[in-house]
């Protein structure tokens, strides 16, 4: 297209721009969950998220060292002098001795009070506190200033969520729960739909036509009409609630998307390649595990990763199968409702502990993103 | 000593038949060509020989065993198919070795085999290579080879020069025809569309056509006693010109004569009773000469002339509605369209078919 | 000590899980070769075709069975629930159950934002998924901003809600306002800019809404006066639906937009967003929409790139300008495309429940079906009323269930 002559280029900025804008504005939620976890809450509750990004101008008051201990004669006046810093330094753009007028002076002026009183005070924070016995005495002298704050960052709230913090804030249990949930249910029906892939694409049976459209169907049934016959049922065999119960619910919920995932990739593997292999002498199994499931990788990385997110991100089944009264089998997703619930305004547990949830499947996007696509368009039914 | 035999095989996908009757008998050693038109059922009879599909009426034996209920893998067979089906996530030495492995036969065993193949086949130094990093014909020799490393007493190959190009395919052919120079014990089965094929490499070849089996011999018994027109038309190039005749004559010379005055003595036998019926009268386009003597078999309008350079080929329009013909004639001959000129053959190249088709040599 | 470490435990779930399936779909298929029809023997052949007659279902076994249990079984187990009262021993209650469900306001209330959420976020996930698609198609950096804007499918429901309520997220007046919403709201003070971005702009967005939608209702409603038209029987109630739910959408955009100028915007008042009525369920919506306009854009982004480029050329040499290339040439072609993530995304929305439960758990009018039956289901501890609802979701899935398979037929034959 942009070598066709006589193109308008002011429509190709226009392009350029709105894609600019939509992206920002897509990425911006996201951003603003994973600067929030940076920050303290303090931070957090006193100003946006976006402010964090730049330097920000602070009034502070400091106090001036107490004069009765620190106080050096010089003739007949005394001296304070001293930082007013005691951490780390800021840059003073102005400051003052009155609550009424922070911002009275100059760095490096001097502030004139009544009766020769006076205070100096330097960008580096140093100052000259003069004045004669009465003046200086009591409380040190209130400085207020107005400084330029560097964007701040702390990894104390990943700290709490992940290695100490209380039972409720510390995500480490969640985080290996979730994780013992998603990998089973991850890899024990890929190897069940593989197999019967296989048998729906490439043997012979009569009835396979129904089967296929039998799973066709099954792809949109909604999975909250399992919930009460198999909670039931799962109670009633035993199992109750727990590991076991939602591995299988998560099997069998991602059962009808494999199956045919799998089935239409291998369908379309070349015929004359399993043919040549039953003439090489090849059983049915043999040409599974040596020609198909090597052949159908992307085919099952694909599934792989819907299976990872959507077993990683679940929170039904999870509420419905996993999780008992005692709560020691909570999940992630779980854990940050809850959260939501009774620390609804603390934002950096709930940012952080947000984004430890997010940032595996985010991770295993990125790194996989080739494959998800690809199961993407095979999967919606055509 | 009878390598493979099929007896009265027949193949039917519910009510559809598409195979009917086939009996073959194939010496050791041969290499058979099943040729025919696209959907003749060649691929299929293939297919059965090599048990990729199941045999729905009479009986398959290779070795004078009977296989019909043998699997691909135990019937002694290898095949070579027309997309290769190289594994492509294995390398060109686990292709030719799978089926020894899966046969579980030793290393040393497995190695020797795969080596003296790719040595034979000039693939030593693409062994470690994976299929789509080959060319075309690297690929096809693969294949090859991986039927060769089985040492099967059928060879099938199934088309498999169709995905190469135009160069590349001779090349192939005669590389094939060479193979089977060395291992002349070896029978191959071989099936083409491209009677070009057939005719250099078969020592046999099988005319398919619509489920039956037209004529079952050596190329050039197909080209010079066609069994009956559909075999007369299918081998050669240009086809053969048929031309509706009339019966004058009978006996051990035969006497036709054509509608628009042409004439000919065959010597083909004939019957009495073929007196004053309707046969065609089959002349090959290159047999064709032309002639200013009255002495003629047909005469006919030019209009269209191919001038090739090593021939020329004209296209004379169809008279009466009759059919259209062709003469090939070597050489450079200046003739203009439009004219109309007589043409005429040696009697010994002229073939008789009667009013269905079959050839009067074989009544 | 070792059945108290998850970690550890799932390990040997993987192991023990895995291996099982392979152990039994390994020694099944010995068993049948080796032991029911051996391969040798007088009846070697007749074996052998026999094995492979019984093989295809060794393959299947366990996934039909997860298959049957797990999803086909509980469609009919929730239907008979629905019809029995669990706290008279699971009596049959013949339609009880429905009718009191019928006689609940949050039903109603949960069906109404239903029908909203069905109509606003697959449509807006689906014309965003186009414009995004076909913005990137021809840039150089298109694939990186695809990916980002895919991104969100990777994010939890859950994860999502926590990072819209923060945008939502209202302060004390006094206090600077840390959601970005109430922030940007704060800078408008009821001038000129504010009744442009604020009235002027929702209004024309508005009025072209009501007008696609009358124009949709009228090509449907047509075929019911019109002559010439396909008046089989089946397509007369789609038709009549379509033009009633078209109806009752005018109307609510009507009723929006008079609205919309009669009513005295709050301007300089921080707003708890998801607590205003009517407006929450677009506050919720927008979660959904900003995760599904990712996937429509990856297919829709497939589908344009499978247009062939000669037609685009021609229509070029024809000389149409880029906008009817999009809506005349591109648009026509892929319209399967965008039906397909049409009711793809109406899917996920009818099964729509983390979103809901997190940020507002039905409150504020906000309730969905899918969160009413799990408030029945666990918190009322009302199965029937439960089951009732469940079957409810089914009857809308339904007609696409239908259609998914009848296409899948076709596509096969």
């Amino acid at each position: 297209m942009a070598t066709i002559a006589g193109k308008k280029s002011g429509l190709v900025w226009a392009v350029h721009i709105s894609v600019v804008f939509l992206v920002l504005l897509w990425l911006f939620p996201t951003i603003g969950l994973f600067v929030s976890s940076f920050r303290t809450a303090d931070q957090i509750s006193s100003s946006g998220w976006w402010a964090a990004l730049f330097e920000s101008e602070q009034n502070e008051v400091y106090r001036a060292a107490d004069p009765d201990d620190n106080r050096v004669a010089d003739g007949d006046m005394f001296v304070v002098t001293g930082n007013i810093f005691e951490g780390e330094p800021r840059e003073i753009r102005a400051w003052g001795i009155s609550s009424r007028n922070v911002s009275a002076f100059q760095p490096g002026e001097t502030a004139e009070m009544k009766d020769g009183e006076n205070v100096t005070l330097d960008a580096d924070g140093n100052y000259v506190w003069r004045g004669n016995d009465k003046q200086l005495s009591g409380r040190g002298q209130r400085i207020f200033i107005t400084a330029t704050v560097p964007p701040e960052f702390t990894f104390d709230n990943y700290r709490t969520i992940l290695f100490s913090g209380s039972g409720q804030d510390n995500m480490a249990k969640a985080f290996f729960n979730t994780l013992t949930v998603t990998i089973p249910a991850t890899i024990i029906p890929i190897v069940v739909a593989a197999f019967a892939a296989y048998a729906l694409a490439w043997m012979e049976f009569p009835g396979r036509a129904l089967l296929i459209a039998a799973v066709v169907g099954l792809l949109v049934v909604p999975l909250q009409l399992a919930l009460i016959p198999l909670l039931r049922l799962h109670l009633g065999i035993g199992i109750g609630k727990g590991y076991l119960g939602v591995w299988l619910a998560h099997t069998a919920f991602g059962m009808p998307l494999a199956v045919y995932l799998l089935r239409n990739y291998m369908v379309g593997l070349p015929r004359d390649i399993i043919e040549n292999a039953k003439v090489d002498g090849a059983t049915d199994f043999q040409i599974f595990t040596r020609i198909i499931l090597p052949l159908s990788f992307p085919a099952l990385a694909s599934f792989a990763i819907f299976q990872f997110l959507w077993t990683w991100n679940d929170l039904l089944v999870a509420k419905v199968f996993l999780i008992d009264a005692t709560g020691s089998t909570t999940v992630m997703t779980n854990q940050i409702v809850e959260l939501l619930g009774t620390r609804g305004g603390n934002w950096e547990i709930l940012a952080t502990a947000a984004f430890v949830s997010i940032a595996v499947p985010l991770a295993v996007f990125f790194a996989m993103q080739r494959y998800l696509v690809r199961g993407l368009l095979a999967g919606s039914v055509k | 000593m009878t390598s493979l035999s099929l007896k009265d095989v027949s193949k039917s996908y519910g009510e559809v038949e598409v195979l009917r009757n086939i009996d073959l008998e194939i010496e050791q050693g041969e290499l058979i060509v099943f040729v025919g038109p696209s959907g003749c059922g060649k691929s299929t009879l293939l297919r059965m020989i090599a048990g990729l599909e199941k045999i729905t009426g009479g009986t398959l034996e290779i070795d004078d065993v009977v296989v019909n209920d043998v699997p691909p893998a135990q019937r002694g067979i290898a095949m070579v198919f027309q997309s290769y089906a190289l594994y492509p996530h294995m390398t060109v030495y686990d292709n030719m070795a799978f089926a020894l492995r899966l046969a579980h036969k030793s290393k040393e065993e497995i190695d020797t085999a795969v080596k003296s193949a790719a040595e034979t086949l000039q693939l030593t130094q693409y062994l470690d290579r994976l299929p789509k990093a080959l060319s075309g014909g690297q690929r096809q020799r693969v294949a090859i080879g991986r039927s060769i490393v089985r040492d099967p007493k059928v060879f099938l190959f199934d088309e498999p020069l169709s995905n190469l190009d135009a160069a590349l395919r001779v090349a192939t052919r005669i590389e094939i025809a060479q193979l089977k120079e060395s291992m002349p014990e070896s029978t191959m089965i071989y099936v083409t569309h491209d009677q070009v094929e057939a005719m250099t490499l078969a020592s046999r070849i099988v005319v398919l056509h619509g489920g039956n089996v037209e004529q079952f011999g050596a190329p050039l018994d197909l080209y010079e006693r066609p069994a009956n027109t559909f075999v007369a038309q299918f081998i050669g190039s240009p086809a053969m010109n048929l031309i509706t005749a009339e019966v004058t004559a009978t006996g051990n010379v035969t006497s036709v004569k054509m509608a628009d005055g042409g004439h000919a003595d065959v010597p083909i036998a004939s019957r009495d009773g073929d007196i004053a019926d309707a046969v065609k009268l089959g002349v090959r386009p290159e047999d064709l000469t032309v002639t200013d003597s009255d002495d003629y078999l047909v005469s006919a309008e030019v209009e269209i002339v191919e001038a090739l350079g090593e021939t020329t080929v004209l296209y004379f329009k169809s008279q009466n509605g009759g059919e259209a013909l062709i003469a090939k004639l070597p050489g450079i001959h200046k003739i203009d369209k439009g004219t109309t000129i007589r043409l005429t053959a040696v009697p010994e190249k002229l073939h008789l078919f009667d009013s269905e088709g079959r050839s009067f040599l074989y009544r | 000590m070792f059945a108290d470490n998850p970690a550890l435990l799932g390990l040997a779930t993987i192991v023990i899980g895995v291996g099982a399936c392979l152990g039994y779909f390994f020694f099944s298929n010995v068993v049948l070769d080796k032991i029911i029809f051996p391969a040798s023997g007088p009846n070697a052949g007749r074996n052998i075709n026999r094995a492979n007659m019984v093989r295809p279902w060794l393959f299947l076994f366990p996934a039909l069975f997860a298959l049957l249990l797990y999803l086909a079984y509980p469609v009919f187990e929730t239907l008979r629930l629905s019809l029995t009262d669990r706290d008279q021993g699971g009596a049959f209650v013949g339609f009880a159950n429905y009718s009191q469900m019928m006689a609940e306001p949050k039903f109603w209330e949960a069906v109404r934002n239903n029908m909203l959420w069905l109509i606003v976020v697959p449509a807006v996930s689906t014309a965003f998924g186009l414009l995004v698609a076909q913005l990137t198609d021809r840039i150089r950096w298109g694939n990186l901003a695809k990916s980002l804007i895919f991104m969100p499918m990777a994010i939890s429901f859950v994860g999502a809600s926590v990072i819209f309520k923060l945008i939502y997220d209202t302060r004390p007046e006094d206090q600077n306002q840390i959601g970005i919403l109430n922030a940007v709201w704060l800078k408008f003070d009821g001038g000129i800019g504010s009744v442009l971005m604020l009235q002027v702009l929702p209004s024309m967005l508005l009025i072209g809404f009501i007008v696609i939608v009358a124009s949709v209702a009228w090509s449907f409603a047509r075929g019911i006066i019109a002559k010439g038209e396909d008046k089989s029987v089946w397509l007369l109630p789609l038709r009549l639906l379509v033009a009633g739910g078209a109806l009752w959408l005018i109307w609510v955009s009507v009723g929006s937009l008079i609205g919309l100028w009669i009513g005295e915007l709050p301007y300089g008042e921080a707003q708890t967003w998801l607590t205003v009525p009517m407006w929450n369920n677009f506050f919720l919506m927008v979660v959904l929409i900003w995760i599904q306009t990712g996937f429509a854009m990856v297919i829709l982004s497939a589908a344009l790139r499978g247009i062939p480029e000669e037609t685009v050329e021609a229509a070029i040499i024809d000389g149409a300008n880029p906008f009817q290339i999009f809506f005349k040439i591109k648009v026509p072609q892929i319209m399967g495309t965008i039906v397909v993530v049409w009711t793809t995304i109406t899917l996920t929305v009818l099964k729509v429940f983390d979103i809901v439960f997190a940020m507002t758990n039905g409150q504020w009018e906000t309730q969905v079906l899918a969160n009413y039956m799990y408030d029945k289901l666990f918190r009322a501890n009302d199965w029937g009323v439960g089951s009732a609802s469940a079957i409810v979701i089914m009857l809308l899935v339904t007609p696409i269930l239908v259609w998914n398979v009848y296409n899948a037929r076709k596509e096969m034959r």
